[in-house]
Parts: C-alpha cells; sequence; structure tokens
C-alpha cells in the first residue's frame, strides 16, 4: 500500500532564465482531494506536467503510484484532463472518446458501457454523436473530463476543469468527484475559483512558483487568522511581496 | 493495439475533411490533365513561312506538317510581312543566298523553322549527290566500255605483234576490275529505344510528375496534420496516455501512407487508362517507390512541421524543400548539370525516386536495377522516422 499517490521533493523548473518552479514538494494521500491554487503565471500547469513526467524538471524528484516519473506505464493508471481541450474537432464526441479509450487499452467489451457511463456523468448523452467542431466551450470541457475518467483510473489530475462550466453543471462535477473519492481514488485538482478550493481535503497555494502555504482549508483559515481562503490567498501573496521588498 | 487506434484516427479525420480528400485525389487529376493537353498541343503547331524569289525545289524540300509556306512577291521585304502576316520566318533568295529572318517571338516556332529549313536542304543536297553520283556512273561505264574496245583491239594488235604489247595489256584488266559502286540510296528509319516516335514530354515526365504529387501532398497534408496535433494541443494529451513516442509515428505512417498508395492508384490509372501513357515497366514498382517516396515525405513533413508554429509557417517550408526537389527530379537531366549541383542533387529524395521511377516507367528496369535507389529511401524515412521518435521527446521524456 502506498501512503501518498503523489509525492513531490524539491521540484525545481526554469525555463531559459526564468525560474517557474522553487523547490516545490507536494505530498497527495490516496483517496483525498488536493487543490493547488495560485493565480496565472504562478506554475501551476508546470507542476502537474512535471507530476506526470511530460516536463523535465531541472532538480527534485516526483513519485506517482510509488513509481519514480517519468515512467510510461503510470499513465495507464492516470486521467489527466489539460488546461487546453485537446479534442479531434472533426471526430464525434463518442470517437473522441473511444479513441482515447483505446489508447488506454480499455477492454473491448468495455469499451460500450465505460463511454455511456462517462458522457452521463458529464452531461453529454444526448450529444455523444455530434461533432466536437460543434461543441460550446462547456460542452468541450466537459468531453476532456469524461475522457480522463475514460479509463477508471487510480489517480485524477484535473488542470482547471471548471472552467467555462456553468454553476449547475459544477455543482454535478464535484458530486462525482466526491463519488471518485469515496471508491478511494486520489485527484488532484488546479483551480483559481476560491469557493472550489474549499471543497478540497488539502490545499496548496503556488505564487511565483512558491508553495507559499500547504494545509486544510480551514487550518490554513485559522494559520492565517482569515475567515475564507480567498482572504488567505491574498493575505499570503501580501507577506511574500512583503518578504522580497524586505530584501 | 494503440498504432491501430492512430490510424483508424488519421482515416477517419481525413475522410471527414472532405476537401483534403479532395486536394490528395482529384488535384493531380486535374493538374495531370491540364499538363497533357498543354504538351500535346504544342507538338501539332505549325510555323507559317513567308517565301519570296525561292526556288521551288527548296519551298518543295522545306515543306513538312510543322510548316505552312506563303509565297511573296519578289519586293516584299521580311521586315513588314513578317509584322503583317505574323510569319515565324520569312525567306528570301538572292542567286544561291537564302536569307531567313526569324520573328523568334516563340522560339518553338523559330525552331520548328530551322528544323525544316536543315531538313529541306539536307534532302536537296543528297538528291543532288545521287543525282551526280548517278552521272559518274554513267560516265565511268562509257569510258569502261570504250576501255574495253580499245583494249581488245590492243590485244589483237598485240597478237599481231608479237609480245611487245604484255605490259600495256595487263593494265587494262585492272581497270575494268575497279569495281563501280552503285550509288547508296541512304534511306532512313528510326527505331526509338524508348517510348515511340508519338512519345511527347508527357510520356518522359509522367512517372517523375506522379512521383512528385505524392511526395507533395503527402508532404504537405502530414506536416500540417502533426502541427495541428501540436497546436491544438492533442499531441501532449496523446503523449499522456502510454502510447509509445513510436507508435504515433508509425500510425501516423499508416494512415497517410495509405492515402498515398490510393492517390497512386488513382493517378496511375487515370494516366494509363484515359491518356493511354506508354509504361514499359512493372505497374507493381511505379507503386512501391511512390509508396516510399510517400513514407519519406511523410516523414519529412513531420520532421518540419516541428520547425513551424502555424500552418503558413509550414507552407513557407515548400519552396524551400520541395521546389528544388522538382529540379532534380529528372525533368532536368541530371547528368548534364554542373558538377557540384549533381553532388546537390543527391542530397533530394526525389533525385532517387525520379530516377527511380523514370527507369521503371520508360526502360522496364526490374526490381534489381533500381534496388539501390530504393534502398536509398528507405534509408531516408528510416532517418527521419528516428528524427521525429527522439524529437518527440520534448513533450514526454519517456
Amino acid at each position: 500500500m502506498v501512503a501518498n499517490t503523489i509525492d513531490v521533493r524539491d521540484v525545481a523548473k526554469k525555463f531559459g532564465d526564468n525560474p517557474v518552479l522553487k523547490q516545490i514538494s507536494l505530498q497527495l494521500p490516496v483517496g483525498q482531494i488536493m487543490g493547488l491554487i495560485g493565480p496565472s503565471g504562478a506554475g501551476k500547469t508546470t507542476l502537474v506536467k512535471a507530476i506526470l513526467g511530460m516536463e523535465k524538471v531541472d532538480a527534485g524528484t516526483t513519485t506517482v503510484l510509488g513509481t519514480p516519473m517519468p515512467n510510461r506505464k503510470v499513465m495507464q493508471r492516470i486521467g489527466y484532463m489539460a488546461q487546453s481541450d485537446a479534442l479531434y474537432e472533426d471526430l464525434t464526441a463518442r470517437e473522441n472518446i473511444r479513441f482515447f479509450a483505446e489508447l488506454m487499452s480499455v477492454p473491448k467489451t468495455k469499451l460500450t458501457t465505460a463511454i455511456d457511463h462517462v458522457a452521463q456523468v458529464v452531461n453529454l448523452t444526448d450529444a455523444l454523436d455530434r461533432r466536437v467542431s460543434a461543441y460550446s466551450g462547456g460542452m468541450k470541457r466537459r468531453l476532456s473530463l469524461a475522457i480522463a475518467l475514460v479509463q477508471d483510473p487510480e489517480l485524477l489530475i484535473l488542470d482547471e476543469p471548471t472552467v467555462g462550466i456553468d454553476p449547475e453543471l459544477r455543482q454535478q462535477i464535484w458530486t462525482e468527484l466526491y463519488q471518485l473519492k469515496s471508491q478511494g481514488k486520489s485527484i488532484l485538482v488546479t483551480t483559481h475559483v476560491m469557493d472550489e478550493a474549499e471543497r478540497c481535503d488539502y490545499l496548496m497555494l503556488i505564487r511565483e512558483g512558491i508553495a507559499l502555504a500547504q494545509g486544510t482549508p480551514q487550518q490554513l483559515e485559522k494559520d492565517y487568522a482569515v475567515t475564507t481562503i480567498e482572504q488567505v490567498f491574498l493575505k499570503a501573496g501580501r507577506l511574500q511581496d512583503e518578504s522580497h521588498s524586505n530584501l | 493495439m494503440r498504432v491501430i487506434a492512430i490510424f483508424k484516427r488519421v482515416l477517419r479525420e481525413m475522410l471527414r475533411d472532405k476537401r483534403t480528400l479532395a486536394l490528395m485525389f482529384i488535384a493531380p487529376l486535374f493538374i495531370l490533365t491540364l499538363m497533357f493537353f498543354l504538351f500535346n498541343t504544342s507538338s501539332d503547331s505549325v510555323a507559317k513561312i513567308g517565301v519570296s524569289n525561292v526556288d521551288t525545289t527548296v519551298v518543295k524540300a522545306i515543306k513538312n506538317k510543322h510548316v505552312k509556306v506563303h509565297r511573296y512577291s519578289a519586293s516584299a521585304t521580311a521586315k513588314t510581312q513578317v509584322r503583317e502576316d505574323n510569319l515565324a520566318a520569312f525567306i528570301k533568295q538572292k542567286d544561291g543566298q537564302l536569307t531567313v529572318t526569324y520573328q523568334n517571338s516563340q522560339p518553338g516556332d523559330s525552331a520548328l523553322v530551322r528544323q525544316a529549313l536543315q531538313g529541306g536542304l539536307t534532302k536537296i543536297r543528297v538528291q543532288a549527290l545521287a543525282a551526280a553520283t548517278k552521272a559518274q556512273k554513267q560516265a565511268l561505264q562509257q569510258q569502261a566500255k570504250v576501255l574495253k574496245t580499245l583494249v581488245a583491239q590492243q590485244q589483237k594488235m598485240a597478237a599481231a605483234q608479237g609480245t611487245t604489247g604484255t605490259a600495256s595489256a595487263t593494265t587494262a584488266p585492272t581497270a575494268t576490275q575497279t569495281k563501280l559502286k552503285a550509288p547508296t540510296n541512304y534511306q532512313v528509319t528510326s527505331h526509338y529505344l524508348y517510348g515511340s516516335s508519338d512519345s511527347t514530354f508527357f510520356d518522359t515526365f509522367l512517372p517523375i510528375l506522379l512521383g512528385f504529387f505524392v511526395f507533395f501532398f503527402v508532404f504537405l497534408i502530414s506536416g500540417i496534420s502533426l502541427l495541428n496535433e501540436r497546436t491544438t494541443g492533442t499531441l501532449t494529451r496523446l503523449l499522456a496516455t502510454p502510447i509509445r513516442r513510436g507508435e504515433i509515428i508509425t500510425g501516423y505512417l499508416m494512415g497517410y501512407g495509405l492515402f498515398a498508395l490510393v492517390q497512386t492508384v488513382i493517378t496511375v490509372t487515370f494516366a494509363l487508362t484515359v491518356f493511354q501513357i506508354h509504361m514499359i515497366g512493372s505497374v507493381w514498382l511505379i507503386l512501391l517507390i511512390n509508396f516510399l517516396l510517400a513514407l519519406v515525405a511523410l516523414s519529412m513533413g513531420i520532421f518540419v512541421s516541428t520547425f513551424a508554429n502555424s500552418e503558413f509557417q509550414m507552407m513557407q517550408f515548400i519552396p524551400i524543400l520541395v521546389i528544388p526537389q522538382v529540379f532534380f527530379s529528372g525533368l532536368i537531366p541530371v547528368d548534364q548539370m554542373a558538377n557540384w549541383l549533381q553532388w546537390i542533387a543527391h542530397i533530394f529524395p526525389l533525385y532517387y525516386g525520379g530516377n527511380a521511377l523514370m527507369n521503371v516507367a520508360t526502360r522496364g528496369v526490374g526490381f534489381g536495377g533500381i534496388a539501390l535507389e530504393l534502398g536509398i529511401l528507405v534509408l531516408f524515412a528510416v532517418l527521419f522516422t528516428i528524427l521525429n521518435v527522439v524529437g518527440m521527446k520534448r513533450y514526454r521524456r519517456v
């Protein structure tokens, strides 16, 4: 039994001379939802890609499901939803899901039920045979999520999953995420929507490539002596800026 | 299994994109048809020649199906007549001297006139030569007759005079023995090693054109397709699955390879049935060469697409990488180029492809004769495929 689904230790990454991640460590225990919050450009996506082994890191190690990354085989156990919708517009939603399911080695016998199930989760059953080029932004987001779920992965890594999705459906998606959590799956979500952050078990605040704060939402609110995560975020940011100017 | 998934997806995407499909399958037929008529009309063209004061024998000799002769009065001048009647050339004779004035705004017409004139004059010369030889022969025969009678008389005289005449008598038979060669009437029969007398540019160039079409379209479409995959983020998404980098490239090679094959079959069938092109060698070898060319174009297109950030930037590679290949594909004879150019030719895949296609289609060379070219094409494809697989490491480290 692996205690931590994701174990990131002292990861650093530079793009040219520009440091994007500075000594970040992150542990995601099994069966928990972790929220990665921070302003755009904070390095969330880079960290996610480093965890997946798609981005070469300059220092530190990442271990996923007990395997040091990069590792091709572990990919099969990770459901990944990218920040930008990476879909084949000329194909229908069903063909898109099927294609990725085949790459994930979903057995042929389970393919149809798996597709129907994930389509239902993201509420796309009626539009399944429409071409993606005719989809709205929100529908594409949902389809991307469906693709991430199709092989029933142990770990879900969702990069901004609820951008452009209306509140009702967002509610629905979170219900599904809790459902998956109850099945013992681990989830890593990046977001900059603060009310979503409150729903996570653990939070990690990233700003300018540094992990500003880490802990449960309640603990963070207590530590910073504020009542909402938004305030935690703002206060932590101010403190960071102050320490910069003090240098 | 994953390769098959990629392969199926490439096919499906292609079939959905009707315009690209049309470009791949119909555009080559359109261009071929256009070229067929362009090259064929040029071989039937007729040049108009004006003659003034030229001997009828000369005019008769010049006439052929590519020139039309108009007679003008002795006072007509070249400049005015050429301009007024749009003549390709104007010939004026003064005593034995022929003066030809070419319009020369269309080098093709000038060439036709030059040919007719040269041919005509040669004809006259040959006729004159034949006539002269005939006359000589008659004269010689007459002389021989005279000689014979002379000899006979001499011998009679010698017999009468004893042995004194032997010396002069022995010389006589040698004279009669000189064999008179009959004037050879040279008749030219032409044999064409490849093709026939109606071989046109089109026949010779068609195989190379086929190879070029395959190369060009596959290069462009596969390159842009992988570029799209990169810019829309699906490539990154693909690499977030357990797929091997090699499997992606292989799936692409299979998918676009199949389309290239279909394209070749359609264009070759079209050329063979509609235009009745002379194809000496095996059609299967033609298909094989084109398939290999497609693989090279495919791997090259994918490779090059990594250096482009948009479709427009992909198009910018056409003048750099595709057009030069046309020059070295055999449309212009490579062995007549400057030495350094011949060296450059060897770095272009289409040079080998064009060579092989030409050898098979017009010279009937078999597999053994083009094995080297095929091998080099395979090498090109393997090289670029390896580069692609390695290059994809940028997106995922394993």
